[in-house]
C-alpha cells in the first residue's frame, strides 16, 4: 500500500511525452531571446537530475547551467572533516554520519580510512538510528556528525528531542548544519559570476518555505523559482524562468506547490529554533567565511555538543594542488575546466569532494557524461 | 546439542557428531559418505572450476538464505561459463553459539538447491571460531562443472549483437537493503536468488549462438555491461525503458537515492547473442519461470568505445558508469 504511494511521487513526472512537450514549449517561448539564460541550480540534487535525465541536452540552446554550492558534502571545509576523523579516533567512540561523508578526503584521511584503521564509523539513513546504536552500546559515546542544509536539520532536532526526553547520556552532536540563502548571496557578490536566474530546491522549502528566497527578488531582482527534482518539475520550473526573463520580471515562484508553501513547515522550524542558533560565521569550502550561514547548538544544550565536550583544533587546511572544486562550487568554473577531472580525479580516487558526493557536480559530470 | 560450541570444530567426537548430524544427513551421497581426506571423482572431459565465499547479513532473507545463496552462487558461476555443475566443496566457518536449528535450516536449503542443479557436495570442512570473531556463519563453496557449451567469451561481442536480461533487476540488492535497514515498506519484495542452470541449459540445447553470459551479481547490470564493453572494446547501448525494474525495487531506489542498475542480483543473468537469434532466445527464456521477465534491453554498437550508454527514449543519452565504492544512500 505504502509502495503505491511512493510510486505516485515520481510516476508521470518522468513521462517521455511530457518531457518532450515541456522542452518544446521552453524552446518556443525562448525563441526571441538574444542570448542564453544563465541559470544557477543551487542544489546538487538538481545538478544530478539535470545531468541524469539529460535536461541540459534537451534545452541547451536556451539555458547555460551554472552549478551552485548546494551540496552539503562538497562545501564542508576540511578542518571540519578533520574534527570528524579526530572524534572517530577517540577511545570508546562510535561516530555516525550520513552517506557520502565517510568518503571525503581531508588532511587526516577520510572517515573511511579511519574505519579501516579500527575506528568505529557508521553511516545511518536517519539520525534516529543513533538511538538504537546508543542503546546497544551503553559504554560508548555515540557522536552524530550532523551535516546538511535546511532539509536534514529537523532530523537532528528530532534526535536531540528524543535524547533529552529519554534521558540518554551517551549521544553527542557535532553540528555542521548550514543554510542555503547565505552562500547564494555570497556568490552574487562575486564579480566573476553572472547569474540571470535561480532554480531553488523544493525539499529545502518544504521545511523553510519559499519565503527564504524573497531577498533575491526584492533586493537583487533575480527571477527565482522553487522546483521539484523530477524532470517534468524541473522543466516546468525552467519554463517559469523563461517567462520571467522574457517579460523582464523578477518574481519568486513556486513550481512545487504540491508540497511547498510560502511559510514552510512551521513545526519543524519551531524545533530548529528551540535547539539551534546562528553561528557568527562559518567557513564554506570554496567560498570562504560567510557570516550567519550555519547553525550550532544553543548554550543551554552545551552538554550534548561534541565541539564543547572535546578539545578540537581550528586549523586551516589547504585544498589539494590543482583541484578547482572551490571555483566550481562558487559558480566560476565547470568540471571540464579542471585538469584533474577524469584523469587523476575519479569517483574511485577522488581528489576533491565534488567528485565524491552523489550530489557533487564533478561526480554528475563523470557519471552521466554529456553526450551531445 | 542445541548450539555449536568450540568443541564442534576440534576434529574430535563433537566435530564428528556435528558433521554426521547435519551435513552428512542433508548432503548424503556415495562420494561424501566415504569421509576420506579428499574426494575421488570420475574424470570429466573439459572442466570449469570456481569458488566463492558467502558472508551475507542477514543470514535469512526474503527469497533465500546464506545456504541457498552459497549453492546458487557457485553453480551459477559454473553455468555462466557453459558448464553443468557436477561437484561442490562446502566449508563452514561458524561462530560459537550458533543455533543448530539454524544450521540445519541452512543445510536443508543447500541440499534443495543441489538437487535443482544436479550437483553433489563431495567434500567439506567445518571450523568454529569464538563468539564475536564471525558474524554467525560464513560459507565457502568451490565447484567443478563439465563444460557442455564452449566458446562463451565477452571478448567475442560484435557490433549488432543483442543484449538480453533474463529477469527484472535489483531484487536481491533491494530486498537485502530494505531488510538490513528495517525499511518496512514492501511486502512483495524478495531476492531473486535462484539456480540458473535448469533455465540456461535450455539455451545450451537450442542450437542458438551465444556470445557471452554473466550473472549480474555484485555491481549489478551496470558492472556486467561495463566489463563487457571494456573487454570487447565495444560500446553497448541500452534502451532505458526496456530494462525491467519492478515497482518495489524502484520504490526502494527512490527512497534511498540508489539506481537499480547497480544493485546486486542472484538469479538474473545478462546474455549477448547475434540479433538473428534474439527472438528465439527470448521465447525460450519466457517459457521458464525464472525467465518470464526477460527483455531485450539493447545492443552492441555506438561511438563511445568501452562505455555503456543509456538511451532515455526522449532524445537524451548518458553514460551508465561502473559502480564504485560502497553503495551509500543520499544525504538530502
Amino acid at each position: 500500500m505504502k509502495m503505491l504511494e511512493l510510486k505516485q511521487l515520481y510516476q508521470g513526472f518522468r513521462d517521455p511525452k511530457s518531457i518532450l512537450a515541456w522542452s518544446e514549449k521552453i524552446k518556443q517561448e525562448a525563441k526571441d531571446l538574444k542570448c542564453k539564460i544563465r541559470v544557477m541550480e543551487v542544489c546538487g540534487g538538481h545538478t544530478h537530475s539535470i545531468m541524469k535525465y539529460g535536461i541540459n541536452q534537451l534545452i541547451e540552446e536556451v539555458f547555460e547551467f551554472i552549478h551552485g554550492p548546494g551540496c552539503p558534502v562538497c562545501i564542508m571545509p576540511k578542518n571540519r572533516i578533520n574534527h570528524a576523523v579526530l572524534l572517530a579516533q577517540e577511545e570508546n567512540v562510535i561516530l555516525a554520519t550520513l552517506g557520502d561523508m565517510i568518503r571525503i578526503p581531508s588532511s587526516k584521511g577520510s572517515l573511511s580510512d579511519a574505519r579501516s584503521k579500527g575506528a568505529d564509523v557508521r553511516f545511518v539513513y536517519s539520525p534516529l538510528d543513533l538511538l538504537k546504536i546508543a542503546k546497544e552500546n551503553p559504554n560508548k559515546t555515540v557522536i552524530y556528525f550532523a551535516i546538511g542544509f535546511e532539509t536534514t536539520t529537523p532530523m537532528s532536532a528530532a534526535l536531540l528531542e528524543r535524547v533529552e526526553r529519554e534521558g540518554i547520556k551517551n549521544i553527542l552532536f557535532h553540528i555542521n548544519h548550514v543554510l542555503v540563502p547565505p552562500p547564494m548571496e555570497a556568490i552574487l557578490q562575486n564579480q566573476d559570476v553572472h547569474i540571470d536566474a535561480f532554480i531553488a530546491p523544493s525539499h529545502v522549502s518544504v521545511i523553510a518555505g519559499s519565503k527564504i528566497y524573497e531577498p533575491f527578488v526584492s533586493k537583487y531582482r533575480i527571477p527565482t523559482v522553487v522546483a521539484g527534482f523530477e524532470p517534468v518539475d524541473l522543466l516546468e520550473g525552467l519554463w517559469m524562468i523563461v517567462q520571467q526573463v522574457k517579460h523582464r520580471e523578477a518574481r519568486l515562484e513556486n513550481q512545487y506547490k504540491r508540497s511547498v508553501s510560502f511559510e514552510g513547515n512551521l513545526l519543524a522550524q519551531e524545533k530548529i529554533e528551540h535547539y539551534f542558533e546562528l553561528r557568527e560565521s562559518f567557513m564554506w569550502r570554496g567560498i570562504g567565511e560567510i557570516p550567519y550561514s550555519a547553525l550550532r547548538l544553543k548554550e543551554k544544550f552545551a552538554q550534548y555538543d561534541a565541539e564543547r565536550v572535546y578539545d578540537l583544533p581550528y586549523e586551516v587546511v589547504k585544498e589539494p594542488k590543482g583541484c578547482i572544486c572551490p571555483q566550481i562550487i562558487s559558480g566560476v568554473a565547470k568540471p571540464l575546466s579542471c585538469k584533474l577531472f577524469g584523469i587523476v580525479c575519479k569517483p574511485t580516487s577522488p581528489i576533491g569532494s565534488c567528485m565524491v558526493s552523489s550530489e557533487g557536480v564533478c561526480n554528475a559530470y563523470f557519471r552521466y557524461g554529456n553526450l551531445l | 546439542m542445541e548450539r555449536v560450541t568450540l568443541a564442534c570444530g576440534n576434529g574430535a567426537s563433537e566435530n564428528n557428531a556435528l558433521i554426521q548430524r547435519v551435513f552428512f544427513k542433508h548432503f548424503e551421497n556415495q562420494i561424501l559418505i566415504q569421509g576420506n581426506d579428499s574426494a575421488i571423482l570420475p574424470s570429466l572431459s573439459k572442466m570449469a572450476f570456481s569458488t566463492d565465499s558467502y558472508t551475507i547479513s542477514p543470514l535469512f532473507f526474503a527469497g533465500g538464505d546464506i545456504g541457498k545463496l552459497s549453492i546458487c552462487g557457485t553453480c551459477n558461476d559454473l553455468t555462466m561459463m557453459g558448464a553443468r555443475p557436477k561437484y561442490l566443496s562446502a566449508s563452514f566457518i561458524i561462530e560459537e553459539g550458533f543455533e543448530l536449528k539454524q544450521l540445519e535450516k541452512i543445510a536443508q536449503s543447500m541440499a534443495e538447491e543441489c538437487r535443482k542443479n544436479g550437483v553433489l557436495i563431495v567434500t567439506g570442512d567445518t571450523k568454529v571460531v569464538g563468539r564475536g570473531h564471525a558474524d554467525g556463519i560464513y560459507i565457502n563453496t568451490a565447484g567443478i562443472g563439465e563444460v557442455i557449451y564452449e566458446g562463451l567469451n565477452p571478448q567475442s561481442l560484435q557490433h549488432g549483437d543483442v543484449i538480453i536480461v533474463s529477469n527484472s533487476i535489483g531484487k536481491h540488492g533491494a530486498s537485502i537493503f530494505s531488510q538490513r535497514e528495517g525499511i518496512d515498506l514492501v511486502s512483495h519484495l524478495y531476492s531473486d536468488c535462484a539456480s540458473l542452470f535448469p533455465l540456461v541449459q535450455t539455451l545450451f540445447q537450442s542450437n542458438l549462438t551465444l556470445r557471452a553470459l554473466r550473472d549480474a551479481t555484485r555491481g549489478g547490470l551496470a558492472a556486467v555491461l561495463n566489463e563487457w564493453a571494456r573487454s570487447s572494446q565495444t560500446c553497448i547501448c541500452i534502451d532505458e525503458k526496456q530494462v525491467p525494474i519492478s515497482d518495489e525495487v524502484q520504490g526502494i531506489c527512490e527512497f534511498l537515492g540508489l539506481e537499480a542498475y547497480a544493485l546486486a542480483n542472484e538469479g538474473t543473468f545478462v546474455l549477448a547473442l547475434p540479433k538473428s537469434d534474439a527472438l528465439r532466445a527470448l521465447e525460450i527464456l519466457h517459457s521458464h519461470p525464472l525467465g518470464k521477465e526477460a527483455q531485450i534491453i539493447g545492443e552492441v554498437g555506438g561511438e563511445y568505445k568501452q562505455r555503456v550508454i543509456l538511451d532515455s527514449g526522449y532524445g537524451t543519452r548518458r553514460f551508465l558508469d561502473m559502480p564504485s565504492g560502497e553503495i551509500l544512500p543520499r544525504i538530502c
